[in-house]
């Protein structure tokens, strides 16, 4: 006890002056920020706040706002229902449910799409582990931060509703594509 | 309660002769044989001197219960063997001990020369390196080699999180691919039966598929086909592969080549929950891992146990869990009589209906579906009563390797706990009869539909009172005026004592639906009602009980059963 009262160290308050005491000029300085944001609004047109939820603000490049799905841009849901989203999201916000054994011709060689994706976005975080996991470059945590409805299961947005919001993904990366390309030529060819 | 373990009774095992080796630097004995495959002697391999040296050499195409191929080339290790002098004795260092020779290529001295552990025999003073640099770099080029052709589709295959492919990438694999090649491109979505889907790409041609299936289930349905990195497995022209042990091959390959069509895109494998259980498909009690996720089964898979079924199981074993959960189980407690829905008012109404039950007049049939300590308190329940009972045998085709003929999982158990001392089903057209002559008014039926075995729907007609439990609704229950929904062996823990009369115990994977028990449950209650308080107060407690009052299990206790189980005398 006594050890750590001698290690304490004791700052002095230093003294003010007169001027300091009277606080006048502290409230003076004050003010002519605030006068000075008052002329600016009033006569020159230079608003500082916004008329929200009219007017938003523009997000920055790299936001983390909330995740979305996205199509590529042959119009395929990119996720393969691979689930290392929902294993590895913290609040446990996704829930998906794989495609099952039925073999689904409109898959083509990726075989596998999601036959339900959910996200609660009560739940999310908005913490982008989904995005950074995803071996499919499917989803992204894209610009909105202002979620709103009227009812908890409305904020569950299914795979219809993530997608149409997700938009398209334009990447250079055309895995199954290539996949495929390759595999066709590799039937065509026929040796001489 | 004093039982002789079994360690007391064995006379001691005859010496076992041994080699000593070193593994990594360290001495040790091994035994000179160990049994193969088939369980015949044959000479210690180096894969199984590392292993008694507690180091895992990586291997694909090797596996303990099948004849050995050695094609994966995995488990190359390095090792050296003393050295030979032209006089044909051991060259020795200065300090006296042998020279080792490490193994090096022919015309290459200073590149180590490995060797397939699976495959190659130990030889007395022989050292392995199962860590040294060179086997790592041996396994590195193993495993380049085999990813070659590999799709590297992880996200859309069904073995992702337990496929050896990855774990072995991981663990002794290199980080960064140096192919730039395009990579060749073999059949995928391959319907190879019934139950079984391929994807040629995935494949590391271990073979193990095709020994199982030729060797263990004697059916050679399966091949490699085509040439050079176009080899591929297939079914044999115009063939399927189709035996009742072929989902077995799905979980020995060790890449997603071979996946179950059943278990196909239902669930990833790190989300399952895992539970200890038995098949209650037949007689033989194959022990099985329960994979469920969230309350719903998703599959079955073999569970080691060489007393029993070894690593494998039959496919409708494998297959038959569906019914568990099906849509229309019964879920709801009910008493048309009155028409309570609560547990606690059927009982007390069932109890009442016993008590009054004049000697004689009741009677029981017991599936051989339930568990050793159900039995026990059914058949305590019938002492008091002073019921008939008997239960329904279930004959069906068997087969040399698993299937048994006894569609029963726990026929034995009826017997040792004296629910139908002789053949089962004698006493059916007794109680049918006495049910007819008005003698019997009470049958309580468990877990059987009745009325498919000898007490048709106008007998039944004739009863005052007719409690049921099953789990899937049937005629029996329809007709039933009291109905305790009951459990599958899925839903509940207990005990089932196989054909050969091995006793194992089974965990409770999933929940049972709406107002199922386990019937144990509600039988200690019923039993409490009808003035006979049972002292237990868990499933331990009532199975440890039932030892001590059943000759066939004396001197047992659950905590001692053990994943595995134990014999007991029939």
């Amino acid at each position: 006890m006594n050890n750590a009262r001698n290690n304490l160290t004791t700052v002095k308050r230093t003294e003010l002056t007169f001027l300091e005491k009277l606080y006048v000029p502290t409230l003076w300085s004050g003010l002519k920020v605030t006068f000075r944001h008052f002329w600016n609004t009033l006569f020159r047109g230079k608003v500082v706040t916004m008329e929200y939820p009219e007017q938003k603000w523009t997000v920055p490049e790299g936001y983390r706002g909330a995740p979305y799905l996205v199509k590529d841009t042959e119009d395929r849901t990119k996720c393969v229902s691979c689930q290392l989203c929902e294993f590895v999201c913290p609040p446990k916000a996704i829930r998906i449910t794989p495609p099952g054994p039925a073999v689904d011709p409109t898959t083509g060689n990726v075989e596998k799409r999601p036959k339900e994706f959910e996200i609660n976005m009560l739940r999310c975080i908005f913490c982008g582990f989904c995005q950074e996991v995803c071996p499919e470059e499917a989803i992204f945590l894209q610009k909105d931060y202002s979620l709103t409805g009227v009812s908890r299961s409305e904020m569950i947005y299914d795979k219809e509703k993530l997608l149409a919001l997700g938009g398209v993904h334009r990447g250079p990366i055309m895995k199954w594509k290539q996949k495929a390309d390759e595999a066709r030529k590799q039937d065509a060819f026929k040796p001489e | 309660m004093s039982t002789p373990t079994t360690a007391e009774l064995k006379p001691a095992p005859p010496p076992v002769e041994t080699i000593r080796i070193k593994v990594d630097g360290r001495e040790l004995d091994v035994p000179k044989t160990m049994p193969d495959w088939q369980g015949k002697p044959q000479p210690t391999t180096m894969l199984q001197a590392c292993a008694m040296a507690g180091l895992e050499v990586p291997h694909y195409c090797y596996h303990p219960k099948l004849p050995i191929a050695g094609n994966c080339r995995m488990c190359l290790i390095e090792f050296g063997t003393p050295m030979m002098g032209p006089d044909r004795k051991p060259v020795l260092n200065e300090d006296g001990s042998p020279k080792i020779a490490r193994s090096v290529l022919p015309y290459e001295p200073d590149a180590a020369r490995g060797a397939i552990a699976c495959a190659t025999p130990i030889s007395p003073g022989m050292e392995l390196y199962p860590s040294s640099a060179a086997t790592k770099q041996m396994r590195e080029a193993v495993l380049e080699s085999l990813l070659i052709n590999h799709p590297l589709d992880c996200p859309i295959c069904d073995q992702a999180g337990e496929c050896k492919l990855q774990e072995y990438s991981v663990e002794h694999g290199q980080a960064t691919s140096r192919f730039v090649e395009t990579k060749v491109h073999k059949p995928k979505q391959v319907d190879l039966g019934p139950r079984i889907m391929l994807d040629d790409e995935r494949c590391v041609l271990c073979t193990r598929c095709i020994r199982f299936t030729r060797d263990v289930a004697g059916d050679d349905a399966l091949g490699i086909v085509n040439r050079g990195s176009y080899n591929s497995i297939a079914a044999y022209p115009g063939r399927q592969f189709d035996n009742n042990y072929s989902l077995n091959t799905v979980d020995l390959c060790p890449v997603g080549a071979l996946t179950s069509k059943d278990f196909r895109f239902q669930m990833r494998v790190w989300f399952l929950k895992e539970t200890k259980s038995l098949c209650a498909t037949c007689g033989t009690g194959c022990n099985i891992t329960a994979g469920a996720r969230e309350e719903k089964l998703l599959r079955f898979e073999p569970r080691q146990n060489d007393a029993v079924n070894g690593p494998w199981m039959c496919d409708h074993g494998r297959l038959n869990y569906k019914w568990v959960q099906r849509e229309d189980r019964l879920s709801t407690v009910i008493s048309t009589r009155t028409g309570s829905g609560t547990w606690t008012g059927v009982l007390a109404e069932v109890a009442e209906v016993l008590r009054n039950a004049p000697k004689g007049s009741v009677a029981m049939v017991l599936s051989a579906r339930q568990t050793n300590e159900e039995l026990y308190l059914l058949n305590k329940l019938a002492v008091l009563c002073g019921a008939i009972t008997d239960s329904i045998a279930r004959e069906g085709q068997g087969d040399a390797l698993l299937v048994s003929p006894d569609k029963n999982p726990n026929s034995n158990g009826v017997r040792l706990t004296g629910v139908a001392y002789t053949e089962m089903g004698i006493q059916i057209p007794k109680i049918a009869a006495g049910i007819r002559n008005g003698q019997i008014k009470t049958l309580v039926v468990f877990g059987e539909d009745v009325t498919r075995h000898g007490l048709e729907g106008d007998v039944l007609s004739r009863l005052d009172h007719l409690i049921v439990s099953d789990v899937l609704p049937n005629e029996t229950t329809q007709r039933a005026h009291f109905l305790l929904p009951g459990c599958a062996h899925i839903e509940k823990r207990g005990t089932f004592v196989n054909v050969k009369g091995r006793l194992q115990k089974f965990m409770k994977a999933v929940e049972p639906k709406g107002d199922a028990r386990p019937e144990w449950e509600f039988l200690g209650e019923l039993l409490q009602l009808l003035g006979r308080p049972e002292n237990f107060k868990s499933l331990e407690g009532l199975f440890n009980q039932m030892a001590k009052d059943t000759p066939a299990f004396a001197g047992l206790e659950w905590s001692r059963i053990g994943d595995l189980g134990v014999n007991v005398k029939l």
